[in-house]
């Protein structure tokens, strides 16, 4: 039983990761119908600034401020300076676009920073918490309750807001968008920079755990992207129970089949669940009127 | 066009030096090499071309090899070991190097051997694996010892200790995996029973459930964690969270101060072999390799900002091979600066005292691994190793 246990609060730990990861997606998602590749590289980002400021000597809580505005920046600036000036270009096209930025900005890490690993003081120490003879982190517990926090906070924005309506009419039907008076550049530029500050943010949460370096970002968006698949792109929620999934299911086939073939078993499930449900478990049906 | 001047023979001769105007005079000693500077593997390139710099510029200051100076020519191959094969061979065509100091991975080393086996050049690998020099070939040498090495190392500390039935976890990189396998090659003549064996992935951020199935396992006595990178970090730090008291060994691949950076409280009383040059300054004044490690690491630090690195010296070692075995061939001539090189005996280099021979082209036994314990935070030799 206690093993079971250890291999859910593993599972419990990698999937919030992904799940933070994986929630950076949606916004830009929904307002422009782009998957942002880049995506990783706002989290790497958001870690690796926050531990260059402070090994400056700034504050952590400043540090990680920083760091948020920083990449909300780098955001903006993607989008202003890439995706804006191809607008015309099909979204296949413009995700290439977001993949080039994403090697840029690896690039431009390993010039700016460095390309050792770096970590970040946990908020609540590294003594973990016992529980019914299993172990977690209380980092681990952090970044869950990150999750939970961000994934609230995109649900009210895009549910009770004008300018979540706003955003979701932009995906709609940009056109029509803009014939009711929505500013859609506007719009998509807000996305661009709110997904930048979520993956700050999610950069800042997960580094004490999984560490970071200038090119920590591939594989987490990877894994982030495909959360975000399985929980229907585009829905927070389902970003969320996504994230969870998969690593609930890596922790359990490493535990009890063998560590080789976890990520395998992983995205087997993953390809199940896409054939069964091409949407996603919460994403919403396209439907076409005519 | 003025380097014309020098050429006072034949219009010929003049029209060979304007085609290759951009190359210094030719009354210098080209030592080519092809690291991996930028790409993945650019913590060792980088170290490597930065030590081969350093030295061959204080060489050349000091009036050269057998009064010629060295000119380096450095390629930097990203990391691709199909683009290493390619630089190797302008080395040989266009630049006809006499020597190569180089290959910064086990894969671009290997892609270049035939090249430089095939135009009779010495050349004096900086990677790891044990396949570049088992079997031996004629031209090709190596400065950095193998994992076998590590593994043998490990395993002698484990016997001295009575621990004979241990666990393997295991990174799937390159590293790992390459080090895992000689581990499972050497573990029965060393006496040693591997009991459980685990693997994660070299960008897994937890190792929880690998590490309670170790802890489960009945007859573990300790475990060793052959890895590089993050992964060890994450592996050690996961092992104090479950608590486990076990004895527990990580690779050469983490000897750096960032390891303990990286791990923090949970790297106490970790073990793992390391070249002399990351504890220079914890060696006696006895030890044979102190100056040269102290010499190296001071000269570094000053030139480059950075701190040492044993890849950086394996470069060293290289290099310092290769110029000593042209002194004592008193020429650079291919065939015979090979022949001097395998006769290298008593070399006292950063990894360690070289003694090659016809069929040992790296020439470094076990003494050239220290056996450490992490304590306050810091290395810490463990007596009789």
């Amino acid at each position: 039983m206690a093993e079971l246990l250890q291999f859910v609060f593993s599972g419990l730990t990698v999937g919030a990761i992904y799940a933070l990861v994986a929630l950076g997606f949606t916004l830009i998602y929904n307002a422009s119908d782009i998957i942002n590749f880049a995506q990783g590289e706002f989290v790497m980002l958001g870690g690796m600034t926050t531990v260059f400021m402070a090994l400056v000597g700034v504050p952590l809580p400043v540090a990680a401020l920083i760091a948020i505005i920083v990449t909300t920046g780098v955001g903006l600036a993607l989008h202003r300076f890439a995706i804006e000036p191809a607008r015309g270009a099909t979204p296949v096209a413009l995700i290439m676009i977001t993949i080039g930025a994403s090697v840029f900005l690896r690039g431009l890490a390993q010039i700016v920073f460095d390309k050792r690993f770096h970590s970040l003081p946990s908020l609540f120490g590294a003594d973990p918490i016992q529980f019914g003879g299993a172990a977690i982190l209380p980092q681990s517990l952090v970044v869950l309750a990150g999750a939970t926090v961000i994934v609230v906070l995109l649900w009210l924005f895009v549910e009770r807001t004008l300018l979540g309506k706003a955003v979701i009419a932009t995906a709609a039907n940009r056109l029509a968008a803009r014939l009711v008076g929505v500013d859609t550049r506007r719009i998509v530029d807000f996305s661009f920079a709110v997904s930048a500050a979520v993956g700050a943010i999610a950069g800042i949460l997960i580094t004490p755990i999984t560490l970071t370096s200038y090119d920590a970002g591939t594989l987490l968006a990877l894994k982030g992207f495909a959360a975000a698949m399985l929980g229907g792109i585009g829905n927070p929620l389902g970003a969320v129970v996504g994230g969870l999934l998969i690593g609930m299911i890596e922790a359990l086939s490493a535990g009890y089949l063998s560590s080789s073939y976890k990520d395998a078993a992983a995205f087997l499930i993953i390809l199940v669940v896409l054939v069964a449900m091409p949407q996603g478990l919460f994403g919403r049906v396209k439907v076409e009127r005519v | 066009m003025r380097a014309v001047q020098h050429f006072t023979a034949t219009a010929a001769i003049g029209l060979c030096a304007v085609l290759g105007a951009g190359l210094p005079a030719s009354a210098q000693i080209k030592i080519g090499t092809v690291l991996s500077v930028t790409g993945p593997a650019s913590f060792l390139g980088d170290p490597e071309k930065r030590t081969l710099e350093i030295y061959v510029d204080e060489i050349n200051a000091k009036g050269g090899v057998n009064g010629e100076k060295l000119q380096l020519i450095v390629y930097d191959d990203a990391g691709n070991a199909n683009n290493a094969r390619t630089f190797a061979t302008r080395l040989v065509e266009e630049d006809k190097v006499v020597a190569m100091v180089g290959g910064s991975t086990t894969g671009s080393t290997l892609a270049m051997i035939p090249v430089f086996e095939d135009a009779n050049i010495p050349f004096i690998s900086l990677a790891g694996a044990i396949q570049i020099i088992e079997p031996v070939h004629k031209w090709v040498f190596k400065t950095p010892h193998t994992d076998k090495m590590a593994c043998e190392k490990i395993f002698a500390d484990l016997k001295s200790r009575n621990l004979t039935s241990i666990a393997l976890i295991s990174g799937t990189d390159a590293f790992g995996k390459s080090m895992r396998d000689q581990c499972v090659a050497v573990a029965p003549n060393a006496g040693i029973k591997i009991v459980a064996e685990e693997s994660y992935g070299p960008r897994d951020s937890d190792m929880t459930p690998q590490l309670t199935k170790i802890r489960n396992t009945a007859g573990v006595q300790a475990v060793v964690n052959p890895g590089f990178g993050q992964g060890p970090a994450i592996v050690t730090r996961n092992y104090r969270q479950l608590g486990i008291k076990l004895p527990f060994y990580q690779s050469h691949g983490v000897a750096s101060k960032q390891f303990i950076e990286l791990a923090g409280p949970a790297a106490e009383g970790v073990r793992l072999p390391a070249a002399a040059l990351l504890i220079a300054d914890k060696l006696p004044a006895s030890d044979p390799q102190k100056p040269v490690v102290v010499n190296y690491t001071r000269t570094y630090q000053e030139k480059s900002g950075q701190a040492v690195s044993t890849f950086g010296g394996h470069a060293y070692d290289g290099l310092m091979i290769l110029v000593q075995a042209m002194q004592r061939a008193k020429s650079a001539d291919k065939a015979k600066v090979r022949d001097e090189i395998e006769k290298t005996k008593g070399y006292i280099g950063t990894g360690g005292i070289v003694n090659m021979s016809p069929t040992d082209h790296m020439g470094l036994d076990l003494s050239a691994f220290h056996m450490l314990e992490i304590k306050g935070g810091d290395w810490t030799l463990v007596p009789g190793t």
